[in-house]
């Protein structure tokens, strides 16, 4: 592993309702924001909007294989239900044990909606 | 300019006692989408270097802590997940007895585009059987005035 070295992107499938209550049962965000439409519409969004933190899930999945100390993320956009995210990180830096991961998520429209980060055992 | 929620800055919630159920590992990567068989499969968890059943890199997020921020005068409909971050000690597995205790970490005012908008960090420790501290998460909560 090298400063530069890509990993990913993965590409997920258009994230449903269905997984977006999914998520609320198996994360316990009970936010009805990510279900009730009538809540979401009434806090000035098209629809419910999808938990920050499943798409912060989606940079755990592409570090699968790795021993993570530390994952972080910024939320910078909101995503929708239909959206398809795409994730992927770059290495940042290298030491003896550990490397330092950039980390992007964005949607099919371009948008950046997450910017995070990760450190990863190596060796 | 100082915090409204200055004082409450070290409040903490009472512990949560949670038993890390094979079940609730597997469910949580079932919504992600998350089909690596680790999550599933003893056997495919321990070929992969794992004791038991780890726990998805996220999964620290569905051990909620009793929220420290409880009775204080928020407008929850104007609070925003700012930001994340989880440190690991080690890896939460299946069978994992952990106690998570939260506590308001930090509050400050940042001026942005929109005004001035208030930051609300509240950390949660998770610590196992021996005492031993197995993860840390910090959520950074952005209230609009």
């Amino acid at each position: 592993m090298k400063p530069g070295d890509v990993i990913g992107p993965l590409e997920k499938p258009p994230i449903t309702k269905k997984q977006l209550v999914m998520y609320t049962g198996a994360s316990g965000d009970f936010n009805p924001i990510h279900y009730d439409h009538q809540f979401a519409t009434g806090g000035g969004y098209p629809t419910v909007i999808v938990h920050g933190m499943l798409s912060m899930a989606f940079f755990g999945q592409l570090l699968s294989h790795f021993r993570v100390k530390r994952i972080a993320t910024r939320f910078k956009a909101v995503t929708y239900p239909g959206d398809v995210v795409t994730v992927w990180g770059e290495v940042v830096s290298v030491a003896e044990n550990s490397a330092e991961i950039k980390l992007t998520a964005k949607t099919q429209a371009g948008t950046v909606t997450l910017e995070g980060s990760a450190t990863v055992e190596i060796g | 300019m100082e915090s409204r929620f200055a004082a409450l800055v070290g409040r903490e919630a009472p512990p949560r006692v949670y038993e890390v159920e094979r079940g609730h590992i597997r469910r949580f990567a079932e919504a992600v989408g998350d089909d690596d068989p680790i999550f599933l499969d003893e056997e495919a968890a321990k070929k992969a270097g794992h004791p038991r059943i780890p726990a998805q890199h996220t999964f620290a997020t569905a051990l909620r802590a009793n929220d420290p921020r409880e009775g204080v005068d928020i407008d929850w409909r104007k609070l925003l997940h700012g930001e994340q971050e989880f440190s690991y000690q080690r890896p939460i597995y299946a069978g994992d007895r952990l106690t998570v205790t939260g506590r308001i970490a930090e509050a400050y005012v940042k001026e942005g585009k929109a005004g001035a908008m208030d930051f609300l960090v509240t950390e949660t420790r998770a610590t196992d059987e021996n005492g031993q501290l197995v993860f840390t998460a910090r959520s950074t909560a952005v209230i609009k005035r």
